[in-house]
């Protein structure tokens, strides 16, 4: 697999896999309005996966779809940022991880505009409106959590303290990285960290919350290397088409 | 699939007619009270060298569900007129709210849904403060947003602080 392909691969699979977290919320978010925020955040997500994923495809050549990509692969072969596989735990945590990634992924998708790809411009000039509005909203809970109740607001700084570990590895680049950026296609990592350490700075501020200390642990899901949490997911996503191989709508 | 527009041609002027009053019949299935046409998804009206009426259809938002059923109606309304048809995506310009016709938005508006308030040239833009938006019901400018999801991923959830009802607004993307 080329790097082009894999890169456009751990983009699909990061859309992939935390659209399927945020589906857990539907019938279980606090209020009626976040059961049907969260699920439309995940709807565009899922979407914005589809895209990526047939374009994955088309790269590597093999005759591979969507589905085959999305449901018959095994974890191991799952490039998603280790952040997005985090369990959803309670409403704060769920909204920490939306919006730290949701300001990466915003950055990521305008800077995407440029790409020498012209179908992966073209999803990300797409994709960008839509993760303009997921970073407004978890900027939005951010700040009404941080700058709530004390309660509110120590369970919003937990829940950053817990998830900010994951945020190196959005900024690292490794070999495929490395490619992309020269060849033109894609951004290279630490050239987003700017504009999504500014919004964070800017957010956390006005949500009265302190940046956690930075962390000294890398992680390596979008290599393939993944916590304990991913393959439970995969078990309950890909179970269907599993038991009814080649099953479509 | 990705339309070739080397090898198409426009279609002549009557069929183009044709096409589009049986597209104006074809509704929105979320919202049928506009058709495709009012919406704006619908890109380019092309004939192929074989004859084959090839129909761009803009997705509005990468993940609704909406657009393969879109997608399969028109292609059922123009094969029932007996055309051969072939609808494909069109990413490239993405969709906006701004495609939204005039008519569409006074369609829209006496339906109960406030249409999109502003226009919209780059993501960026949403960072400024949410538009004035008047209540499709009494017309009061007093609104609040309630919620930036509504019922469909296009729509916002507004009450109207006058009539004290609840309203979808037609989110400007």
């Amino acid at each position: 697999m080329t790097p082009h392909c894999r890169y456009v691969l751990r983009l699909a699979d990061t859309n992939l896999v935390l659209a399927q977290r945020l589906g857990e919320w539907v019938g279980h978010a606090p209020a009626l309005e976040e059961d049907l925020g969260l699920a439309n955040v995940a709807l565009d997500l899922l979407g914005q996966a589809r895209l990526l994923l047939t374009h994955a495809g088309e790269l590597e050549g093999r005759g591979r779809d969507e589905d085959q990509l999305a449901y018959l692969r095994e974890e191991s072969e799952f490039l998603n940022l280790t952040l997005v596989e985090q369990p959803n735990g309670d409403f704060a945590v769920t909204i920490a991880r939306q919006f730290l990634f949701d300001a990466w992924q915003l950055a990521s998708y305008e800077a995407l505009l440029q790409s020498n790809d012209a179908k992966l411009a073209a999803i990300a000039a797409k994709a960008a409106k839509e993760s303009a509005y997921h970073l407004r909203y978890s900027s939005g809970w951010l700040i009404r959590l941080g700058d709530g109740t004390a309660e509110s607001h120590d369970r919003m700084q937990q829940a950053l303290a817990r998830l900010w570990p994951f945020t190196n590895e959005l900024f690292d680049a490794d070999d495929v990285d490395r490619a992309v950026a020269a060849a033109g296609i894609g951004p290279a990592p630490d050239s987003l960290a700017t504009t999504w350490a500014r919004h964070v700075d800017e957010v956390l501020t006005e949500a009265t919350l302190q940046k956690p200390p930075p962390a000294k642990f890398n992680w390596y899901g979008k290599q393939g290397r993944h916590g304990e949490h991913l393959g439970y997911l995969l078990a309950e996503m890909q179970a269907l088409h599993r038991a009814h191989p080649g099953a479509i709508w | 699939m990705i339309a070739d527009a080397a090898v198409n041609v426009a279609p002549p002027a009557d069929v183009f007619r044709r096409l589009q009053a049986l597209l104006s019949q074809v509704p929105d299935p979320e919202i049928p009270v506009i058709s495709v046409l009012d919406l704006g998804v619908i890109r380019h009206l092309l004939q192929r060298p074989d004859g084959t009426i090839e129909v761009g259809v803009a997705p509005t938002y990468s993940g609704c569900p909406a657009t393969p059923m879109i997608k399969a109606d028109i292609v059922r309304a123009l094969v029932g007129a007996g055309f051969r048809v072939a609808a494909v995506d069109v990413l490239t310009p993405p969709w906006t709210s701004d495609w939204i016709t005039t008519e569409g938005r006074r369609k829209l508006a006496a339906y109960g849904i406030a249409p999109p308030a502003a226009a919209v040239d780059s993501p960026r833009r949403l960072w400024q403060p949410d538009p004035a938006v008047a209540c499709p019901r009494c017309g009061s400018m007093q609104t609040a947003k309630q919620s930036e999801f509504g019922s469909t991923p296009c729509k916002a959830l507004y009450r109207c602080e006058a009539c004290l009802e609840p309203f979808d607004y037609f989110k400007c993307i």
